[in-house]
């Protein structure tokens, strides 16, 4: 089959999802009104909150919330066939991630601009407000471990991306210094630091680098996962201008440049897919794909991660509420056509079957390493970028995805551990480094008992992420559905794809309990479980709150 | 009064890249214009500290100096004493409202 036709059908249909279905969820079901003063008009204070142009605002959405975890997800995700992974995908983005996000925005402006995390207090109650700060803890614990794990294997598999990856670093320090302390024209700062950026992905093949077989007696692996910690630490330290800011600027950007690259090369070569439709011959051990695809492809079908965005930043800068159908919607749509990319690459850009079987001899083994070879394949063939080069540039964009959401992780995590310190009145921990290297340790814990000190557990963390990201995202179509239950709407839009994610998330985490057991993974069987019981506890609050929401509805009829 | 420039295809590109430039600002400033605000305000509000140390009781080198800072942040001190929650100045040397 060729990729352009998938690519068509998948642009077609999402196109469709924005211009029927969004239409739909927006008019009926929302009922975005016009003349809504948003929290950014009523409490404009030109810091927090600021009626910002809809475009903008779709920008800072589309690429906070697209990283590198919908270019894992699918790419993993393939191993069963294409179009399982391309079908979740599509329909995700439409049914799922779309509503979520517009959702999530409706739910925070009209609750005074509130952040997810106090939704579910406000909205749900007190003990659904603990669960989500147990979700949230997970779930950051878990992108940073992963995180470190996926950047660790590209540094190994790509030597020639060492140099761009750390180069870039320097890159968005001496940006911040241009736009802070010389107040350089922002357009001009743009454009020399992509230019800097792509002259070091250009050089990058010329001068590879890799550390020895061994480092102070740990393999080569483990030492990349020490050293981005340490830098990750560092990193979360920093004042956000100094860093974060300018490394998310031109993320950003990287990711205009690489989706119409990648786009743009399957139109001009026109890749024939070489993987199956359906896998008949999945490699042994693979998990089922009913229920695991929805968890290991969770960002690009629907996460949890994008509730914390939309109703963070998003909802505090809305001009006017109807654009939370562009702002929100759209965004969701824009990280799905990254994943729709993710599998394009990971599926076309292989010479046969065989070829592409290799590859994928193992669940997880695929993953962003078979997009970056796939993608550099079909940027060489469509658009005549040198091959190196090309695998070079997709390399260093999802280590820098990556990289920045760990950063961003990080410091979240560490305020969390601040947080607990001021609690529980433990004065050392309320400081910022001692917090730090506490979440530091946490997550190279996990990193290094999920994929091993040499890496070779490979990605079997991933969907336990998934589920995770997927509870949270949960708890949000559970705010939602509340409040609709509460102005008698319609409630199917929410509660539906609520329903089927509880359900799917129930079952990929039993059946992975069986398979770490089987393994005699237990460190994996009890983080397992510790998922499993958050995900009960949701599952029992979305109960609990939706019946009780239903009854006052019904007593206030009376 | 001037005549309005004839809009011409230079005059128009200048406009042009001028509005992607605001729109790019904001792009850039956006997500991160919370945490900064939020450190900027701590930096004025040690400022502010040192500026009223004395009247707090802690002794200050150079209160001759910053004395005659203490009208200039008359405003500041105000919201400053605002946002901490108290209605009026907790100085009794500086009743600002």
């Amino acid at each position: 089959m060729s990729a352009i036709l998938l690519m068509l059908l998948g642009l077609g249909g999402m196109a469709a999802g924005y211009f029927f279905y969004s239409r739909y969820i927006a008019e009926r079901i929302f009922r975005f009104d016009p003349d809504f003063i948003t929290p950014a008009h009523e409490f404009e204070d030109g810091i927090d909150y600021v009626p910002t142009n809809k475009f903008v605002l779709w920008g800072h959405h589309f690429t906070s919330v697209a990283g590198a975890a919908p270019i894992v997800g699918p790419a993993i995700a393939v191993i069963w066939g294409w179009l399982p992974a391309f079908l979740w995908v599509v329909l995700g983005t439409i049914f799922f991630a779309g509503v979520h996000d517009s959702g999530a925005i409706w739910a925070s402006v009209r609750n005074r601009a509130l952040s997810v995390g106090s939704l579910t207090g406000y909205v749900v109650g007190k003990r659904a407000r603990s669960i989500f700060m147990i979700v949230i803890f997970l779930v950051l614990l878990m992108v940073n471990a992963v995180f470190g794990v996926v950047i660790a294997r590209l540094l190994i598999n790509n030597p020639g991306s060492v140099v761009p990856i750390w180069g870039a670093i320097a890159v968005a320090l001496v940006i911040g210094q241009m736009i802070y302390r010389f107040k350089f024209n922002l357009p001009l700062v743009s454009l020399l630091g992509v230019i800097a950026l792509y002259w070091l992905i250009y050089i990058g093949p010329a001068v590879p680098v890799a550390l020895p077989e061994s480092v102070a007696g740990l393999p080569a692996n483990a030492a990349w996962i020490l050293i981005l910690f340490a830098y990750a630490a560092i990193a979360s330290l920093l004042p956000v201008w100094v860093l974060l800011q300018p490394r998310d600027y031109i993320n950003g950007l990287q990711l205009f440049v690489g989706l119409i690259l990648l786009y743009g090369a399957v139109l001009i070569g026109s890749p024939k897919i070489v993987a199956p439709m359906i896998n008949h011959q999945v490699p042994e051990g693979a998990p089922p794909l009913i229920p695991l695809l929805f968890v290991t492809i969770a960002c690009g079908a629907i996460s949890g991660f994008h509730g914390l965005v939309a109703s963070g930043t998003t909802s505090k800068q809305l001009n006017r509420e109807t654009d939370a159908r562009f702002v929100g919607y759209f965004g969701a749509t824009g990280e799905g056509l990254l994943a729709l990319a993710a599998i394009i690459a990971a599926t076309a850009g292989f010479a046969s079957l065989a070829d592409w079987q290799a590859v994928y001899s193992g669940f997880g083994n695929g993953g962003v390493q078979a997009f970056v070879d796939g993608g550099a394949v079909i940027l060489s063939d469509g658009i005549g970028i040198n091959a190196a080069v090309a695998g070079t540039m997709l390399t260093v964009m999802a280590a820098l995805f990556a990289g920045t959401t760990m950063d961003t992780g990080l410091r979240l995590q560490r305020y969390i551990f601040q947080e607990f310190g001021e609690i529980y009145g433990i004065r050392w921990l309320g400081r910022p480094l001692p917090a730090t290297l506490m979440a530091v340790g946490c997550c190279v814990l996990l990193a290094f008992g999920a994929g091993g000190p040499d890496g070779s557990g490979g990605l079997l963390i991933w969907p336990l992420f998934g589920t995770t990201n997927q509870l949270l995202a949960g708890l949000t179509l559970l705010i939602v559905t509340v409040m609709l239950v509460r102005l008698k709407r319609p409630i199917w839009v929410t509660l539906l794809p609520l329903v089927f994610l509880l359900l799917m998330t129930l079952a990929a985490l039993l059946i992975q309990l069986n398979s770490f057991y089987q393994k005699q993974d237990w460190f994996l069987l009890g983080l397992d479980i510790v998922v499993l019981v958050a995900a009960i506890l949701v599952t029992l609050e979305c109960v609990s709150a939706l019946r009780k929401s239903e009854r006052e509805s019904a007593t206030e009829d009376v | 009064m001037e005549p309005p420039e004839k809009p011409t295809l230079p005059r128009n590109l200048k406009l042009v890249f001028q509005r992607i430039g605001r729109q790019l600002e904001l792009y850039y400033q956006g997500p991160y214009r919370r945490a900064i605000g939020r450190s900027v305000r701590d930096e004025e509000d040690f400022f502010m500290l040192l500026v009223f140390g004395e009247s707090l009781g802690i002794p200050n080198p150079a209160s001759f100096y910053t004395l005659e800072l203490q009208p200039l942040m008359l405003e500041r001190f105000h919201e400053w004493h605002k946002r901490m929650g108290m209605e009026r100045s907790p100085l009794d040397d500086f009743p600002c409202c």
